[in-house]
């Protein structure tokens, strides 16, 4: 399916290597506004470097990453960071919660890290919580909830900044699919009504049915439109 | 349907006759159900009807007149447009999807390529009946469920085959 909605968030013929072990060969990626993007590919296809450089985390060696119109790999350190913090959300697989801050707080901390003040913060953070069923459960340690709940602690501190992007890698990767379905369609139901886009890599196909797109990722490169046609 | 086809396949790569059909298709294909020759011979008869194969010599021996098949142009064509549509997924579709893998090699077509369609059709089933799911009754749901974790399965394959086309190409 082409999609006729001008790009937000792009990357064209991306080349990353780590040493001498090619990444990325010539990768090529497109995500309009509000869409929901699943990235798919085997382990080891380099879908997950993708992600990083479209997310600004990597530099890719070649190509370019387009965001509204910026060139996020020539941005310097401190605007890429800006960029990531304001526009940007992102939910890991796991490890990303901070575990001696309450679920309320972990949700705050990107407000936070911005420069919020604490009131404001946990304010917004606290309107979060009945919209992923994490009311609760407020005031527990990551330790202290579920793998699902988590995962939609993440969900929430990712949405919180209010981002156009959020990036999610394997974000159901280490939950049973009860639990997986649960926070994908609360992580799609909710970036649909906040309008943002979603970059989702998983290698289940389950996970990738959620999105609106799906592209595959072999080999580096993402495989030709004029083949999936 | 796809017992034609097949044979279209096997005269693709070279004419043969009818018991050179049988055995190619038993060796590649058939050895849980091998082809009987009576279905050989009506499908022949009915691929000849059709003009997507041809006789090209009637050889005279001790037994019944062998006579030798050609795939036709139109043939080709045909064979060439099932290899490349993908198909909608169903149970015991594997048959189906081998048999594809299998004569796209034989035939030179790209065989990744069709494993990639087949993909993308999964992918948007998927992709709708996950859609469909959104607010459904929950005995609709756990039906839907059903049907995800399947096509999933047959996923699963398709990646699989994918990663093992080299070593099958090799093989036929």
């Amino acid at each position: 399916m082409a999609d006729e909605r001008p790009p937000l968030l792009a990357g064209r013929g991306l080349h990353k290597s780590f040493g001498l072990t090619p990444a990325l060969r010539g990768a090529d990626i497109s995500v309009a506004a509000g869409e929901v993007l699943a990235v798919m590919g085997p382990s080891g296809s380099g879908k997950s470097t993708l992600l990083h450089c479209l997310a600004g985390i990597l530099t890719p060696d070649r190509g370019e990453v387009v965001f509204d119109g910026q060139r996020v790999d020539r941005m310097p350190d401190k605007a890429r960071s800006r960029l990531r913090r304001g526009e940007f959300g992102f939910v890991f697989q796991f490890g990303q919660l901070v575990p001696e801050l309450p679920v309320l707080e972990n949700i705050a901390f990107p407000l936070l890290l911005g420069g919020e003040s604490r009131r404001a913060a946990l304010a917004a953070a606290e309107s979060w919580l009945p919209r992923l069923g994490l009311a609760d459960v407020a005031d527990r340690l990551p330790g202290e909830v579920s793998g699902g709940q988590g995962q939609r602690v993440a969900v929430a501190r990712a949405l919180v900044a209010g981002p156009r992007v959020i990036f999610a890698d394997e974000p159901t990767g280490s939950l049973d699919s009860v639990a997986a379905d649960q926070v994908m369609e609360l992580l799609v139901a909710t970036a649909r009504s906040e309008s943002v886009s979603v970059v989702l890599v998983t290698h289940e196909p389950r996970v990738a049915a959620y999105a609106d797109r799906q592209v595959t990722v072999r080999d580096g490169r993402t495989m030709l439109p004029a083949v999936l046609s | 349907m796809t017992v034609s086809y097949t044979l279209l396949g096997l005269l693709n790569e070279a004419d043969r006759h009818g018991y050179d059909l049988k055995q190619s298709y038993d060796r590649r294909f058939g050895t849980a159900r091998p082809l009987r020759f009576g279905q050989v011979y009506r499908t022949l008869a009915q691929l000849e009807r059709d003009g997507l194969v041809e006789v090209v010599g009637v050889e005279q021996g001790a037994g019944p007149d062998r006579k030798r098949y050609s795939i036709t142009p139109d043939g080709v064509t045909d064979l060439e447009r099932w290899l490349s549509e993908p198909e909608d997924p169903r149970p015991q579709l594997q048959t189906v999807l081998f048999t594809k893998v299998v004569l796209a090699l034989l035939s030179g077509q790209p065989a990744d390529e069709f494993l990639e369609r087949q993909r993308q059709r999964h992918l948007a089933v998927m992709r709708d009946l996950t859609t469909a799911r959104r607010g459904a009754a929950l005995r609709d749901s756990m039906l839907i469920d059903y049907q995800l974790f399947h096509i999933e399965a047959d996923l699963r394959w398709i990646d699989h085959a994918a990663g093992r086309l080299d070593t099958l190409a090799a093989e036929i």
